[in-house]
């Protein structure tokens, strides 16, 4: 076997290696986007999910300037993390309601009164319709609802801190 | 106190391994006689990493949830043994694991091998130390399972429900188990290629473990593929997903490496090659251990996506591979090939052997990445499934099954006899599988018949070694091979039947109804809720029948609590002739239940032809060791190589 022969492996596992790195890099995006960006909300009627909060009905969602509408369950761990964020967005005066998924009043006491409760309003989707109803397919998701009910973006999985700036930037533009 | 003994076993354990490339170094650059220490020092470097791994377990089996790790992974309210295996089912664990598996291995090659040079030895004790060594530093640096919470929390988050299976408990230290039998197998060809001494000698201390790694790759990726078909409740057996692909890929090398390495110990020859599939065997296996750690792609079995552990594991990869790699340009030429074989020999026959399971393990590990490059270079995303693989591999592994009846009737350098005429029963059996399966089956797909023709040929050549000669006087790895070859038949024909006859029934049925599949009508009797330690459940009963009599199968619908997760548990009814596959799943608006149905004639034969391949290679494994055990007893024999 001549030496160009026996460097060929190298220059092989060179290519696979830069090509596993690229990856690493740059995790695939395997989120799909749902179909109901740019189209106007489902029409949707839920009830309270906790005691003394009142429930969530789309036209709720009309009100001429936009704001967040926030998929999140009590059982969902990466939701306990986006509390922050949310209490953030919050304090810089984003309105945010919620739809809190397969969810019981008790435990979703206990979680707002661990993580704080950003929302104005919190419906409860025992059977995950609305959910399914948006487009999204798991929790936590942030959907940004402009001022005539049409849904303008979607994120999904929890907003983190990079995303602030973003969302507040969104919502200035559809003022 | 335990999970800090557990921590400062580790730390030494590293210590000593990188005493051991001291002494490695020492062994190459001078005529220091190291063998001796060496060998304490490996054995008691697998002491240490075993008393760690035992005080993960014990952390895990006491539920100490002041240790993060056990925190993450386990729950209080798991069955015990669920609790003992949370302690590998994690990334932090698995890789515990992992070096607790090499070490040990180092241990035995330590302790036992006697059969190589010394400075051979040496060389290949200090390139496990290396390997080790690796893991160590990411264990002690990026991702310690011993690291402890303050204050502990009252209790865990749980476990993957689908990971709570007795499947768990065993298939993941099956694999690492054969990974870390092909990194024996890499040390020691890194090992020869340092000191130059690639012969029969290398070969035959290799092969034990070669044989080893290959038997459990065998038995893991069977268990896995029954665990995919029960547990997922989709009716297939192997999906080509990619973390499925990535024990395929170290099986091939393995199975390549496993009948070349034939050739060094017997005639000296593929020197060169098999120094290089020995390194390939090992480097699929970091990549397969890369691949499902990393969870860079897309898979059923999804793991979180971890760029540090992930560069880490890449990092360790291009290391080890590049370094052997370089190596192997570096020494390989002055590797002197060994005795010449003609044409038609045993030697050429495992030649093309080798050749064929290389072109299949190309196309699985192109397949499995080019998705992959493709988004590298032009930023389109697609993706490569079944079609592809079965098109591709297909073909070539009937026609490697078929030469897989003719090459171990071939002598070793030149083939003087009439091979063929041998053939005739064999070749007989497949024309008459082929003509039953037109008049039986005139519909099925080319692959299926072609499957079919193969298995039958293949049924009848794989007992030929044995015919010529007294059975019962035949060496053990004879029969080993025979077993083998006779079990790759048998899946075939499992695979065949699978792909040619199933029948899928996928329904709506209201409580009293009955649907047909295959042979079968199936009635759909009640649906009532059950719960179990951890989980609630609907669970659906159904009456099978055909002709006469009936059964009763109960799939449910498990609703995990401890993270919420909803999982099939498929009710699966095993009969001689096939199985009966039924999953349970929602019951839609109108009060019916959605019913998956299937009806799989001889589908169990996949996983007994897996079982007997491995089998096969237990019975030669213990024809190698048996006669070395028996010759440990003679000092004069130890005097004389130790």
């Amino acid at each position: 076997m001549s030496r160009g022969l026996r460097l060929i492996p190298i220059i092989l596992l060179l290519f696979v290696l830069s090509g596993l790195a690229w990856r690493l890099i740059k995790p695939a995006d395997t989120a799909v986007p749902s179909q109901m960006v740019t189209r106007p909300l489902p029409q949707f009627t839920l009830p309270a999910a906790t005691a003394g909060q009142s429930g969530l009905n789309s036209n709720d969602l009309v009100t001429g300037r936009p704001r967040l509408l926030n998929i999140f369950a009590s059982w969902c761990v990466p939701c306990a993390s986006e509390g922050k964020i949310l209490q953030e967005l919050r304090r810089r005066g984003v309105e945010i309601d919620g739809i809190a998924v397969r969810d019981t009043p008790d435990a979703l006491s206990a979680f707002l009164n661990r993580n704080g409760n950003p929302y104005e309003r919190i419906g409860s989707d025992r059977k995950s319709e609305v959910q399914i109803a948006l487009g999204s397919s798991g929790v936590p998701e942030t959907f940004v609802i402009d001022g005539r009910g049409v849904i303008r973006r979607q994120y999904i999985g929890p907003l983190n801190a990079s995303n602030i700036p973003g969302v507040l930037r969104e919502l200035e533009q559809m003022r | 106190m335990i999970a800090e003994t557990g921590l400062a076993a580790l730390w030494l354990a590293a210590g000593l391994a990188a005493y051991q490339v001291f002494l490695m170094v020492l062994a190459l650059r001078s005529s220091v006689e190291v063998a001796r220490p060496m060998r304490g020092v490996a054995v008691a470097q697998g002491m240490l990493t075993l008393i760690a791994f035992a005080m993960l377990l014990l952390v895990f089996a006491r539920s100490d949830m002041s240790v993060s790790l056990v925190f993450a992974n386990s729950n209080s309210a798991k069955p015990f043994i669920y609790k003992v295996a949370g302690a590998w089912g994690n990334h932090e664990g698995s890789m515990l694991m992992w070096v607790t598996i090499l070490a040990i291995a180092g241990a035995f090659v330590a302790f036992f091998s006697r059969r190589t040079g010394e400075r051979t030895l040496a060389a290949a004790l200090g390139s496990q130390a290396i390997l080790a060594l690796g893991f160590y530093a990411f264990l002690l640096f990026a991702s310690n399972p011993f690291a402890r919470l303050f204050p502990a929390p009252p209790d865990g988050q749980g476990l993957n429900p689908l990971l709570q299976d007795p499947g768990l408990a065993f298939h993941p230290p099956t694999l690492y188990l054969g990974y870390v039998g092909l990194s024996v197998a890499f040390s020691f060809a890194v090992g020869a290629l340092l000191t130059g001494e690639v012969d029969a000698r290398l070969a035959r201390a290799m092969r034990p473990w070669v044989l080893g790694a290959w038997i459990l790759l065998t038995l893991g990726i069977t268990a896995g593929s029954y665990w995919a078909y029960y547990e997922l409740g989709w009716g297939g057996y192997w999906f080509w997903d990619p973390v499925e692909n990535a024990s395929l890929m170290p099986w091939l090398a393995a199975t390549a490496l496993l009948h070349s390495i034939n050739v060094l110990a017997a005639r000296g020859a593929l020197k060169a090659w098999t120094m290089m599939l020995a390194v390939i065997a090992f480097s699929m296996s970091m990549v397969g251990t890369f691949l499902v750690r990393s969870g860079i792609l897309t898979s059923v079995h999804a793991f979180a996506i971890d760029p540090e552990r992930g560069t880490f594991l890449l990092a360790l990869l291009a290391i080890y591979v590049g370094a052997a790699f370089i190596l192997f340009a570096w020494r390989g030429a002055s590797l002197k090939e060994g005795a010449p074989f003609e044409l038609v020999s045993r030697e050429s026959g495992l030649v093309v052997n080798n050749l064929l399971l290389s072109v299949i393990l190309g196309i699985v590990f192109l397949g499995t990445l080019y998705p992959l490059f493709v988004e590298a270079l032009t930023a389109e995303k697609l993706s490569v499934g079944a079609p592809y693989f079965n098109a591709v591999a297909g073909p070539l592994a009937l026609v490697l099954a078929l030469l897989v009846g003719i090459g171990p009737l071939l002598s070793w350098r030149r083939e003087r006899r009439p091979v063929l005429r041998q053939l005739k029963v064999p070749a007989l059996v497949c024309v008459g599988a082929l003509v039953i399966t037109v008049i039986v089956a005139p519909g099925i797909g080319i692959l299926p018949r072609a499957g079919f023709t193969v298995a039958g040929f293949l049924l009848a050549a794989s007992a030929l070694p044995l015919a010529n000669r007294n059975p019962f006087r035949a060496p053990l790895a004879t029969w080993g091979m025979v077993v083998a070859h006779f079990g790759i038949a048998v899946a075939l024909a499992g695979m065949a039947a699978n792909a040619a006859f199933s029948s899928e029934r996928l329904a709506i049925a209201q409580l009293g109804e009955a649907l047909s599949v295959g042979p079968w009508q199936v009635e759909l009797v009640s649906v009532t809720p059950t719960a179990g330690k951890n989980w609630t459940a609907i669970e659906g009963e159904l009456r099978a029948s055909r002709g006469s009599g009936s059964i009763t199968l109960t799939p449910e619908t498990r609703y995990y609590s401890d993270p919420p997760t909803e999982t099939n548990e498929s009710a699966i009814e095993t009969f001689w002739d096939g199985q009966l596959y039924t999953v349970i799943g929602k019951q839609d608006p109108s009060g019916a239940w959605q019913l998956r149905l299937w009806w799989k004639p001889f589908v169990t034969l996949i996983w007994a032809g897996g079982a007997l391949i491995a089998f096969g290679g237990a019975l030669a494994l213990l024809g190698r060791l048996l006669p070395f055990l028996r010759r440990r007893r003679h000092p004069e024999w130890r005097r004389g190589y130790a």
